[in-house]
């Protein structure tokens, strides 16, 4: 986003937990932008903020305890506050601390003070803090910081006016000087910072603590060639300054906490963990809430799913009948409408899982759930972390793959990547739905059990069990010397704040539809574009034929329609890709047809089923019963059965099971892993797997 | 140490994991609990500093500690 000159930038900035996200909810209301930092894949969140002063750009910036970086996420802050020339670097901070923690809320904001930025502190979670009987000598802790201080409860709003009037004035820097450099290094720092003309010693400490970091290579250069110079090693000195930086806070909060926190309120805490995190009860607990988001994706997203797939299919068939005929109408009837609709179709799924999910961050419990299987997952090269994107994989493995920036091992961070694809996401689902109709007979196991159902359950399984056996794999192919870290904060349980419940809803939502979205929309009018066109003649001449086809006259005037189409199609750009790659596909029971509905669904799953659709000429894809009815109707010249059987069926859901069939999430891969390297592994390793497991199926039932 | 017992931190044997252990709030002199395992025995919940924190059983080997 371009900033122009005159408007000033405030950044968020504080520990994890502590609130921020709450707290710019309030300041900017839905006037927000999602982006990403310059260069790097670490979300940014802008928006807007109206003071007196008039109108400000905020920037939430990632949580983080200290300027030493250890995630992307973190490295963002770093790179921000402590080199004035970056692009963001603010003029005001908004430094929001957790009341109920005062002490490691308070390591980064004396950084800042160092650094001498203009900060105002925001202690946040007030409310928690006075329930627990603690209370706090602002004044005393406002003039010994020498910044100003507001008392914060960002859920209800309350101290938001103040923090706004503060923000609104000017703000002078604090005069304090918490971190001082060591007398041998003064030398040092004091050349950096006149040479690269840094504002003040703390800025110039830092370029030399995390020199490797400096994004332009001579300034680098030379700030490692004066370290080496004055005998200064980076990072060396990082504990003895934070050692420094906790004493002189826990002096401070000595004179300002006039009470101590009641120590009674985390046995409350404590007494939830032990049922939550129990070995019996916590898993059977976990347990039954993924049931119950399970139940919610599947059956009550069902409700408004169907409601927008009549409506895009009635708009579709709306418009072709008050459209003149034309390529380019039919383009927008047959090609954007049911794109746009493959898109919208999925809002509903998407909406309710990352409600869940949020509600479930929100109230603490996911810090539980991650303490829990931590153990468990990192037998398979896994962090606990990797659970979030895990489940997040269920409904889109877009955002799940962005979920993954909290792991801080760069290794568990690549494997929870790599195989967060094989969770089957609601792409798939339309997929699954259609061939287990079509293909599993609807008997009942044991008098109660749908065998179709224990299909699905158990392709949802199969996904789990490849993601954890690929991980298992990886862990044990890739080396590294990096140490993996599990150390985080268990917040307080609460009540979860409604408010960013909907707004993560409604962002995550808006940055599938618009980042998977502008892909799948793509390919619908490419393909499209390939099904209806053909090398010159070639389409005409399909008509032709099919006209003087034996019988064409006794066909009703809409099977004579269909047959053309069917006819036309073979003959389209679209059917020489797929007869050209049957022999490929054969062995695994699938003819040029199901070729053509594989290639196109390499950009995106879901489009099988509106591909199947367009090749068995049926007039529109919307409505799965006519789909369905179309394709079991579908005879195997070869065999004179039916097309589709169990063992064609199993060979396709095996298939869609296993392969890479998302150009979004290969991007978003290539995005967040920096390279194609990875994503092409993924590419490979998925659809080889996808290949010789449908092979294997299909030889064995067939 | 046992779940329950309480500790004064005396040092750290990795200077690596030992950065990120400070700055978390292990100071030596401060006192820890250890408050809970996970069910798997692995990673441990512990109070320090007035809040608490999990972390590996791994990571929590190289913190040195009088009881």
């Amino acid at each position: 986003m371009p900033v122009s000159a005159k408007q000033e930038q405030i950044a968020l900035a504080g520990k994890p937990n502590s609130g921020k996200s709450t707290l710019f909810n309030r300041l900017t209301g839905l006037n927000q932008k999602i982006g990403n930092f310059p260069g790097v894949t670490v979300e940014k969140r802008t928006g807007v903020v109206a003071l007196t002063s008039g109108q400000h750009l905020l920037i939430d910036l990632p949580g983080t305890y200290s300027l030493y970086a250890r995630t992307p996420d973190e490295r963002v802050v770093a790179e921000i506050f402590a080199d004035h020339r970056n692009e963001h670097y603010p003029d005001k901070v908004i430094l929001v601390a957790d009341a109920t923690s005062l002490k490691n809320s308070l390591l980064l904001l004396t950084q800042i003070i160092d650094l001498g930025l203009p900060v105002v502190l925001a202690i946040n979670m007030i409310d928690l803090a006075a329930k627990s009987g603690q209370s706090i000598d602002v004044k005393k802790l406002s003039f010994a910081l020498g910044i100003p201080i507001v008392l914060l409860n960002a859920r209800s709003g309350e101290g938001i006016d103040d923090l706004k009037k503060i923000l609104g004035g000017p703000i002078q820097p604090s005069s304090r000087k918490i971190f001082e450099t060591d007398q041998e290094f003064l030398p040092t720092v004091n050349a950096v910072r006149q040479k690269l003309l840094l504002r003040s010693e703390y800025e110039a400490y830092h370029f030399l603590q995390q020199s490797g970091h400096i994004p332009d290579a001579d300034e680098r250069q030379y700030v490692q060639s004066e370290a080496n110079r004055g005998g200064f090693y980076p990072g060396k000195y990082q504990g003895a300054e934070t050692i420094h930086r906790y004493k002189y806070i826990q002096d401070l909060l000595n004179e300002v906490i006039t009470r101590a926190p009641d120590p009674a309120r985390k046995k409350i805490s404590h007494n939830i963990d032990r049922v939550l995190t129990h070995r019996l009860w916590g898993y059977a607990i976990f347990f039954a809430i993924l049931f119950l988001i399970f139940q919610a994706i599947f059956a009550w997203a069902e409700v408004p799913m169907d409601l927008i797939d009549t409506s895009f299919a009635r708009l579709g068939a709306w418009l072709n009948s008050v459209l003149p005929t034309g390529p380019l109408f039919d383009l927008l009837s047959k090609g954007i409408i049911p794109g746009i609709g493959g898109i919208v179709i999925f809002i509903p799924q998407i909406a309710i899982l990352f409600g869940f999910i949020s509600v479930l961050e929100e109230t603490g419990y996911m810090a539980r759930v991650v303490f829990m299987m931590d153990k468990v997952m990192s037998r398979f090269g896994l962090s606990g972390k990797s659970v979030i994107p895990l489940i997040s994989g269920w409904a889109c493995a877009i955002p799940a793959i962005m979920a993954t920036r909290t792991i801080e091992s760069w290794k568990d961070r690549l494997i929870t990547i790599f195989v967060t694809p094989f969770m089957s996401c609601s792409a798939r689902l339309p997929v699954f739905a259609i061939l287990v109709a079509l293909t599993i007979p609807d008997t009942a196991l044991l008098g109660f059990i749908n065998l179709q159902g224990v299909v699905l359950f158990g392709l949802y399984f199969l996904g789990l069990l490849a993601a954890l056996l690929t991980a298992l794999v990886l862990k044990l192919i890739i080396r590294t010397r990096e140490r993996s870290f599990f150390i985080m904060e268990m917040p307080a349980y609460r009540v979860p704040a409604w408010k960013n419940v909907g707004y993560t809803i409604v962002e995550k939502t808006k940055s599938f539809v618009f980042g998977a979205g502008k892909i799948i929309l793509a390919i619908s009018v490419v393909l499209w574009l390939l099904a209806s066109f053909g090398p010159p003649g070639e389409m005409e001449r399909a008509e032709q034929s099919a006209v003087n086809h034996p019988g064409y006259a006794s066909l009703s005037s809409q099977e004579q329609h269909d047959l053309i189409a069917a006819a036309k199609l073979e003959h389209s750009y679209a059917g020489i890709v797929g007869r050209s790659i049957e022999p490929v596909i054969r062995p695994l029971g699938y003819d040029w047809k199901i070729g053509i509905a594989l290639v196109t669904s390499f950009a995106a799953r879901e489009v099988f089923v509106a591909t199947m659709a367009t090749i068995y000429s049926i007039g529109s894809a919307e409505d799965e019963t006519t789909v369905r009815n179309r394709l079991a109707s579908e005879v195997n010249p070869e065999t004179g059965g039916p097309r589709f059987t169990t063992a064609v069926g199993m060979s396709l859901l095996i298939f869609y099971t296993f392969a890479m069939q998302c150009m979004s999430t290969l991007a978003i891969v290539k995005r967040e892993t920096g390279g194609w390297k990875w994503p092409v592994l993924q590419l490979l390793c998925m659809t080889s797997m996808a290949y010789l497991c449908a092979l294997a199926v299909y030889q064995a039932l067939a | 140490m046992k779940p329950g017992e309480v500790a004064v931190i005396s040092g750290f044997t990795e200077e690596e994991t030992s950065a990120k252990l400070l700055e978390m709030g292990f100071l030596p002199g401060s006192a820890v609990r250890y408050n809970y395992k996970a069910p798997a025995g692995d990673p441990i919940c512990v109070s320090v500093s007035g809040y608490d924190l999990t972390l590996r059983i791994r990571e929590a080997s190289t913190i040195t500690v009088i009881i």
